[in-house]
């Protein structure tokens, strides 16, 4: 079988599932975006908050979700979700094994540790924002909800965009591991290519590639969307 | 009596910590009058100022606005305002201009001004555009109006910040210092604006070092020192010869 045969859309070629994966893998790395938005913005308020046990709830997660090894989490979701679930089939009459499923659980974990980096991103924007502002928006009479919403955060959003594309990155190579739990997405689709052709040296870096398409990509548009943002922002300050 | 009163603050002290920086400040301003306060910093005039509107929460004292007083209750030894809805509704009634002027930088000067009047007022946007439009045209910035404030001057910038208190149609508006973050050749074109509504009657309270202004424009002049009111009158009889002689020590650094 020649290269081009193991690399094209037919038969016995391999483009379809690497593709395929590589969209898998885009799905759980959007997925945890948008489970550590929700989870980085809890926390971020949490660590920014008068009460003092909030904060040490806020301080511990972001403590454990980026000090300790992505692999782990992913394996304590995994199995620990598995093992949770089955107890409660084995509650509610279920006799055998139930694994959470892969998709679910990887989404779950990258989308955890998303969370802890989000929410420093979250709050370290919020810190930005000209406390002067804020202090105009008190001085108008806006109640504490209506200042939330016009004025902190769009500015939140807009200081917040540059660390989620770091954020975003990270999680996409993260995602990678994900692929220890079975779920066919890119590294473990490339795995299984290069093993079955044991052309090992030509799918790793196919499948290397294929990451740094996708890395490259979301980098654009997360460059067109902080300069979308930017736009009230003098012209001087940074915009490449 | 109150309601005869703009304003009536009776003697507000506040503290930082162990330092005292109001001690027992009263103040009344009725309609139109246009009142100065002068101070080396650090006499407590901006501190002043913003108890007025609850930027900061005096420890004691009663402040009045229009008649009506802002209700405090005691909360752990502090003094607190007993009801935030009416904070915030006295706070829309007092317009503030501050000193690095604090347009909302996310909004154009349009957005800015109309911000207020559609989202705390609740009046129809289509309304509150054309009159923001109008104030634009007062304060002489129309141009600018889908500018950023990032793009504009100081001196702009601060005349988009009068306009955008001006919209709420305060009762009082409170400046505290606004010309003194603008470069020289920027300040006459705010203390115009500021003339210009102090002869239509607007009631004011400027915290300033213009020296100019608070004697030709002004009807008052409070001179602040170490917390407390040392002297106030009119422009004529505190910059005449009975001034106090710690206000002519004070104006006398400033060669005025």
């Amino acid at each position: 079988m020649t290269f081009i045969e193991m690399l094209g859309f037919g038969q016995k070629g391999w483009a379809g599932l690497l593709l395929g994966a590589a969209l898998l893998t885009i799905c759980v790395t959007a997925t945890a975006l948008v489970i550590g938005a929700c989870l980085g913005a809890v926390v971020a308020s949490a660590k920014l908050s008068g009460s003092r046990s909030l904060r040490l709830i806020g301080h511990v997660y972001t403590t454990v979700f980026r000090g300790v090894p992505e692999l782990l989490i992913i394996y304590v979701i995994y199995f620990g979700g598995s093992a949770a679930v089955t107890a409660v089939g084995s509650f509610l009459g279920y006799t055998g094994f139930l694994g959470l499923p892969s998709f679910v659980a990887g989404a779950l974990a990258v989308g955890m540790i998303s969370g802890a980096y989000q929410a420093e991103v979250y709050r370290g924007a919020f810190l930005a924002i000209s406390r002067g502002e804020l202090e105009a928006a008190q001085a108008i009479g806006m109640a504490k909800g209506l200042r939330f919403r016009r004025i902190i955060m769009p500015q939140v959003v807009r200081l917040a965009i540059p660390g989620i594309g770091n954020v975003w990155q990270l999680s996409l190579k993260d995602s990678a591991l994900v692929s220890v739990t079975g779920l066919a997405e890119l590294m473990r689709t490339t795995q299984i290519a290069a093993g079955s052709t044991r052309q090992y040296f030509l799918f790793f870096i196919i499948g290397g590639c294929l990451y740094l398409v996708l890395t490259s990509l979301s980098d654009r548009v997360f460059q067109r969307a902080e300069r979308r943002a930017n736009r009230s922002m003098p012209a001087s300050m940074g915009q490449a | 009596m109150a309601s005869a009163n703009r304003l009536l603050v009776r003697n507000i002290r506040k503290s930082f910590g162990t330092h005292e920086v109001l001690k027992g400040i009263s103040l009344e301003a009725r309609d139109g009058d246009v009142i100065s306060i002068l101070g080396a910093s650090g006499s407590g005039k901006s501190t002043f100022l913003r108890c007025i509107n609850l930027l900061e929460i005096a420890n004691e004292g009663e402040i009045w606005v229009d008649g009506e007083q802002i209700q405090m209750t005691r909360h752990h030894g502090q003094n607190r305002p007993q009801s935030q809805k009416q904070v915030d509704r006295i706070r829309s009634e007092l317009g503030m201009v501050f000193q690095s002027f604090n347009l909302w930088s996310h909004m154009t000067i349009l957005e800015n001004i109309i911000e207020g009047p559609v989202h705390v007022l609740k009046r129809p946007k289509a309304d509150c555009i054309a009159e923001a439009e109008a104030l634009l045209e007062k304060v002489g910035i129309a141009d600018k109006r889908h500018a950023y404030p990032a793009h504009l001057s100081g001196g702009q910038q601060q005349r988009a910040a009068i306009a955008r208190s001006l919209a709420m149609k305060p009762k009082v508006m409170l400046f505290d210092e606004p010309t003194s973050a603008l470069d020289p050749e920027l300040v006459g074109e705010v203390l115009r604006v500021m003339r210009a509504l102090a002869e239509e009657g607007m009631t004011m309270l400027v915290v300033t070092h213009e020296m100019s202004f608070a004697r030709d424009v002004s009807n008052r002049v409070i001179f602040m020192r170490q917390g407390v009111i040392d002297s106030d009158g009119a422009p004529q009889d505190m910059f005449g010869s009975n001034a106090s002689p710690a206000f002519r020590q004070f104006i006398g650094n400033f060669g005025a």
